[in-house]
């Protein structure tokens, strides 16, 4: 058995898991309408490739990823795309952002499945394929797998950790996975495994699933593989990625660092499954399971497809009469959702029906009086009383010297705080404020120096233009030098009128001369090419012809002005 | 007394060799403190403030010839950081402050003229002559300054809309429930 390290701080919350492991994740049926966000990972929006109108089929590619740091996005079931365009999207703002709404068939017919041969593929190919496919960390921060998979270039590879610690009251759908998907799991593991080639690979898992624990452990033997499952303790965020590396590792990964940099990489136990999915069957991230739980009937884990409406979701589970509105994620860290049509995207794991049975409103916040609770219960070791106050009182050069950015708003200040301070939500505040002051300073920076290249573009092409019109000035008055002195004849001299001149002056006089001859060229011209339509005209066409010479005077006139 | 005038003006001398050098060596390029304002300044060079750009405002403020509440781009909140780093007093802004808002250019009615090109400070819009003119939304500062030139008013400003990308938390404020008064017993 390994030894395990503890984190510090961390709380105890009632775990709520049991309601919702009695019975197997079952097949959600087809909802009406699928809505399926593009945006649906951390880095670019994917664009759009398909138009109102298409006919799709099940794992099609609807969003081409943007850039690398980006995941493809692919269609949840036949049908038809009815709109492309805004709809309200799981987020606490309740706005709206571009989604593909796709009316199903119902014959939810797939694609032609690929599988890919892993062995055959080179490891960028593999990542490229990953992406293409849309597998997204599905622990919740849905960051690219893909690219999480390229090992440190200077520090060597130690452990690979598999997290399926779940540490989230209410959430079992991690849980239920490990149990009936073991195997692909596992395999999903080695996939990591093969890309990162660390030394060792932990799975850990929270000691309160022991059929997890077993599934995972049989699943590793009959793999064959040299997994270590370990059960670590059941604490609250024992799943956090820094949390679970320190438990299983005994390594703590610094503020600004990455688990990479010292040779750690985690990954969540579903992610490792819809990568094995993806590469070993040829499909897409399409659904996912999600946990349907809280103040419902019969609570429970579902494979949905990915766009469906909450409402339609949480209807299966047969939500009490005093329920109002869903959370989505768990109660540490989720968010009521603005409205309950907002479709399941990678991120939902889970729905928790809200009552205030359930949940009682937040009572009235009261001082803070420096007990210091929330220091002891932080699992970063962070001063959260101190990062409150400058939070407050919008000090937010002092919340970054108490390293605000570190804080993974998991909530366990605010859970033990005696005087019911929300102080997740001022740290969410602040940390909004300085993303967006950062983002006005930088915007304002690059315009300072566009507008500084700008005004250096407009005196180089000044200067550019004045030297050309010297050199063709000099040129010009070089030749008529030559012509004069020809004129001249050999009795005069010829140097006495024009070079006798400085040469700046001599420019100055011949672009006079320039300009001159240029004008009296036009005045010629003009005179030459009298308009011929103007003779023998009827009264109406001279009105006419006499309105816009005043109108062209008209416009002149405010030429001048400007 | 010889001895101690000679000490007295070999000090003199040594000090001032010692304040000669350091003027020297260590002699700041340019004024620090237009460099801070005009880092506060949202350097949007839209002239609202009736000089020709952020930097010659900054220097003007700088020499004080100029209040701190000229800058509409900046907002209140731009008057109050001016009045933090130089010690002087808040004022109202001398305009009204606006939503930020960035131009737009309707290019069924664009003519082609490239005249909003040419009158905008950092190069937000790309075009050529004859050519539909468009503007580079993230680039775009706001400062109006295009509007003017157009000759067929084909050029709006548009307020910028929140989205799921620029939506901020907003500070934590509870609503006080009224408390429902108790039945005299």
């Amino acid at each position: 058995m390994r030894s395990l390290f503890k984190f510090k701080g961390g709380v105890k919350p009632p775990t709520q898991k049991t309601q919702s492991v009695g019975e197997p994740i079952a097949a959600a049926p087809l909802p009406s309408h699928v809505s399926i966000p593009l945006h649906q990972s951390i880095g670019g929006t994917p664009r759009p490739i398909v138009q109102a109108g298409d006919r799709v089929l099940k794992g099609q590619k609807i969003g081409e990823a943007d850039g690398w740091i980006s995941a493809a996005v692919h269609a949840s079931t036949s049908g038809t795309v009815v709109h492309v365009g805004p709809q309200v999207v799981p987020h606490p703002s309740g706005l709206a952002a571009p989604c593909v709404v796709i009316e199903p068939d119902g014959l939810d017919t797939w694609i032609d499945r690929q599988p890919v041969d892993i062995s055959a593929l080179t490891p960028e190919a593999i990542r490229e394929a990953l992406r293409d496919a849309g597998v997204v960390g599905l622990g919740g921060a849905v960051f690219p797998t893909h690219g999480k998979l390229t090992a440190s270039k200077t520090v060597p590879m130690e452990e690979l950790v598999i997290n399926g610690a779940e540490c989230e009251p209410y959430i079992t759908c991690d849980d239920l996975l490990m149990r009936e998907r073991a195997e692909d799991v596992v395999r999903g593991a080695a996939l990591f495994r093969d890309l990162l080639q660390p030394k060792r690979v932990l799975i850990g898992i929270e000691d309160n699933k022991p059929e997890a624990v077993a599934a995972m452990a049989a699943a590793v033997k009959a793999a064959g593989e040299g997994f270590e499952v370990v059960a670590v303790p059941t604490r609250y965020p024992a799943g956090g990625a820094k949390q679970l590396i320190r438990v299983l590792t005994g390594k703590e990964v610094p503020a600004a660092k990455r688990s990479t940099d010292l040779g750690v990489q985690c990954f969540n136990v579903a992610t490792a499954y819809t990568a094995w999915r993806a590469l070993a069957y040829g499909e897409p991230v399409v659904s996912r399971v999600v946990t349907v739980t809280g103040n419902v009937e019969r609570p429970r884990n579902y494979e949905v497809a990915i766009g469906t409406p909450f409402a339609e979701l949480l209807a299966l589970t047969g939500p009490r009469a005093d329920t109002q509105g869903i959370i989505m994620g768990g109660p540490m860290m989720g968010f009521l959702v603005p409205d309950a049509q907002v479709p399941v995207v990678k991120a939902t794991n889970c729905l928790i029906a809200h009552s205030t049975a359930l949940f009682p409103p937040p009572p009235p916040e009261m001082p803070c009086i420096r007990c210091g609770e929330c220091a002891r219960a932080c699992p970063h070791e962070l001063q959260p009383f101190e990062m409150y106050w400058f939070s407050r009182a919008k000090n937010f050069g002092k919340t970054q010297e108490y390293n605000i950015f570190d804080c993974i708003e998991c909530g366990c200040c605010s859970f033990v705080c005696p005087s019911r301070i929300p102080l997740v939500q001022y740290f969410r505040f602040a940390k909004s404020e300085i993303w967006a002051r950062e983002a006005e300073k930088n915007a304002a920076e690059s315009a300072k120096a566009r507008f500084e290249f700008k005004q250096f573009r407009d005196e180089r092409e000044k200067q550019e233009k004045a030297e050309k019109l010297a050199k063709a000035a000099a040129a010009q008055a070089a030749k008529k030098a030559a012509e004069a002195a020809a004129q001249a004849g050999a009795g005069e001299n010829p140097a006495t009128d024009v070079p006798a001149l400085d040469p700046a002056a001599q420019a100055e006089a011949a672009k006079k001369a320039t300009i001159q001859a240029a004008m009296e060229r036009a005045r010629v011209q003009r005179e030459a090419a009298q308009p011929r339509n103007i003779e023998n005209l009827s009264p109406t066409q001279e009105a006419q012809v006499a309105s816009v010479d005043a109108r062209r005077s008209d416009t002149g006139e405010n030429e001048n002005n400007q | 007394m010889i001895t101690a005038v000679a000490v007295m003006a070999l000090g003199a001398v040594i000090l001032g060799f010692a304040l000669g050098y350091a003027s020297i060596k260590f002699k700041v390029q340019g004024d620090p403190l237009v460099d801070k304002i005009d880092g506060i300044l949202p350097q949007t060079q839209c002239g609202q403030c009736g000089y020709p750009g952020c930097r010659p405002y900054a220097e003007a403020i700088a020499k004080s010839e100029a209040e701190i509440n000229l800058c509409p781009p900046g907002g209140m909140e731009g008057v109050r950081r001016l009045a933090d780093l130089l010690g002087r007093e808040v004022k109202p802004l001398d305009a009204e402050e606006k939503p930020k808002a960035v131009a737009f250019i309707d290019e069924a009615t664009c003519i082609g003229c490239t005249l909003c090109i040419q009158a905008c400070p950092v190069d937000a819009i790309v075009g050529a002559a004859k050519q539909m003119h468009t503007i580079v939304a993230p680039l775009c500062t706001g400062c109006e300054l295009c509007l003017p030139p157009c000759p067929v008013e084909c050029i709006t400003m548009k307020p910028l809309v929140e989205t799921v990308e620029n939506w901020k938390w907003k500070y934590p404020v509870y609503e006080i429930q009224a408390a429902t008064p108790r039945k005299a017993a």
